[in-house]
């Protein structure tokens, strides 16, 4: 067995089944502002894994954190086998050129086009002659639907599109995994939908990992296999989708079924109204 | 005791900002040998940082040439010196105004947008999404700026000096009537290539070092927002300036004692 597949014992998930990721024991904070608090989290290898709970609980923060962009103050995240952490800054990338990104905003650059985007981290990490680079790039951006958008720039694009192309150049480099930063967020129907099918699709089709960071209920547990809701630093609950939309867990379910109060008050804390009201000054 | 905690807190907290730019000095500093096998990173932003700068630059040079020799018209001709007009002209562009004002002028443009550029980069996620390419946004995008702006700085100075001496030149033979040839003669005999010329790159590099490293350190330091990104920007602006004028007093102090 290799060192990165040792077998989980967590959850529902099946007996033996090899884990790309494992999180053990981890802790961070910003400040006084505690955000992960003892999280243990593993992530299977071929399956779609969502990360969902509410703003503000570090699902982002959780995903630099396996890119190694951010550092736990205790805890281990393993990638591959590899203690992403403990790396040198040549070996850490040369991890990141198996591990595909999606950010919220695309993070596309935004002063070269379509085209020259995906063809972005070709043309640093191999010798591809043009023509070959030229076909790879073409292919990438036909399996996203954009190849007739491959002259157009960045701010040319909407916000679905500039998903879609930063998907294309996340997989440029045929890698293990893809972890996706809310990608759903601010998306009309029609791109929604096509995302929701391309994330799945591109799993199934390329062999991927997916890790999906997302707070969309529905479209999300449409295509996960694995869900982990996290808040207040601590995984409340994981299993497969429909096994937490039926959850007897009133945290769970507030969350699942998007209702307005329950564990998560509707209010910030804050004084009595009245007390508050007559006060006078803020 | 409150206000000498406050102080200790905030020289702590200056020491670590240094502490900062110089690790990512050292850091621009390692990503330079890559630009030999990359020189077309470099040339794009000796465009951007140099040629776009060239407009602001030459108007300036040629109207502070005007205005240097003009008043040094009024003051000289009191002495009945006039015919030391060009050398005064030429020895003030060369030692002093040429690499200054281009480095006040070069941190408002370039050194502005070189802050907002990577600031921006920055809030819009591009270097975290350069970072998660296995592809180091210090190598790629802050090397090649600094030393386009370290090699644009005495250029853009050299120019400065140029076109100043051409409008004093107007303002004093054309409009003033300073013989043609004592003004060229007298700044050929008197101008020295050590003490001016040499000194003036001398200053002009060393400016450009520090204005550059300046704006890029801003632009990656800055908070990732848009009221960060503004900050930053002035705070390039303010502290090149601050360092400017400082540091033309050491230099002055060290070449001129």
């Amino acid at each position: 067995m290799r060192q990165g597949q040792e077998v989980s014992v967590a959850g529902s998930r099946p007996p033996g089944e090899p884990m790309l990721v494992k999180i053990r024991d981890l802790h961070f904070s910003r400040g006084d502002r505690k955000i992960f608090d003892g999280v243990d989290i593993d992530i299977p290898r071929g399956r779609v894994t969502a990360i969902m709970g509410p703003s503000g609980t570090g699902k982002t923060t959780l995903l630099k954190l396996i890119g190694g962009q951010l550092t736990p103050d205790r805890g281990t995240i393993e990638v591959d086998g590899l203690n992403v952490h403990t790396l040198g800054r040549r070996e850490l990338y040369r991890l990141r050129m198996r591990m595909g990104m999606l950010f919220q905003s695309g993070a596309l650059l935004t002063d070269l086009d379509v085209f020259e985007n995906v063809a972005y981290p070709l043309r640093e990490h191999t010798r591809l002659s043009e023509s070959m680079l030229r076909k790879l790039v073409l292919l990438k951006l036909e399996a996203v639907g954009l190849r007739g958008a491959r002259h157009l720039m960045p701010a040319e694009l909407s916000g679905g599109m500039a998903r879609r192309v930063a998907l294309a150049r996340a997989m440029a480099l045929d890698p293990m995994m893809i972890m996706y930063d809310e990608p759903f967020t601010g998306q009309d129907p029609i791109s929604m939908g096509v995302l929701v099918k391309l994330i799945r699709q591109l799993n199934d089709a390329a062999r991927l990992t997916s890790i999906l960071v997302s707070h969309d209920v529905e479209e999300t547990c449409a295509i996960a296999d694995l869900v982990y809701v996290i808040s207040d630093g601590r995984v409340i609950e994981q299993g497969p989708p429909q096994q937490l939309l039926e959850s007897g867990s009133d945290w769970t379910r507030q969350f699942m079924h998007g209702l307005p109060d329950g564990p998560v008050p509707f209010h910030y804390p804050a004084p009595n109204l009245a007390r508050d009201l007559f006060r006078g000054a803020a | 005791m409150e206000a000498l905690a406050r102080l200790g807190a905030g020289w702590i907290r200056a020491v670590r900002h240094l502490g900062r730019a110089l690790l990512l000095l050292l850091r621009i500093l390692e990503g330079q040998s890559e630009l030999l096998q990359r020189p077309r990173l470099l040339l794009e932003q000796l465009f951007s940082v140099g040629v776009l700068t060239v407009l602001i630059i030459a108007v300036s040079g040629l109207f502070v040439g005007m205005v240097l020799s003009l008043q040094g018209y009024y003051i000289l001709s009191q002495f009945a010196a006039e015919s030391a007009l060009g050398v005064m002209v030429a020895a003030s562009l060369l030692r002093e105004l040429g690499p200054v004002v281009t480095a006040l002028l070069f941190a408002g443009r370039a050194g502005s947008a070189l802050t907002a550029e990577i600031g921006l980069m920055k809030a819009t996620e591009q270097l975290s999404g350069l970072e998660m390419m296995a592809v180091d946004p210090v190598r790629r995008v802050l090397a090649p700026r600094f030393l386009a702006g370290f090699l644009a700085m005495p250029l853009l100075a050299a120019l400065f000096s140029a076109l100043g001496v051409l409008g004093g030149w107007f303002v004093g033979v054309g409009l003033l009537g300073v013989d043609d040839g004592t003004w060229w003669v007298q700044m050929q005999a008197r101008i020295d290539w050590n003490e001016d010329l040499a000194n003036g790159v001398i200053k002009s590099l060393v400016f450009g070092f520090v204005c550059t490293w300046i704006a890029v350190f801003q632009g990656y330091n800055s908070l990732p927002t848009s009221a960060g990104v503004s900050r930053a920007t002035t705070r390039t602006v303010v502290h090149s300036s601050l360092a400017v004028l400082g540091l033309d007093f050491v230099l002055t102090a060290l070449m001129f004692k």
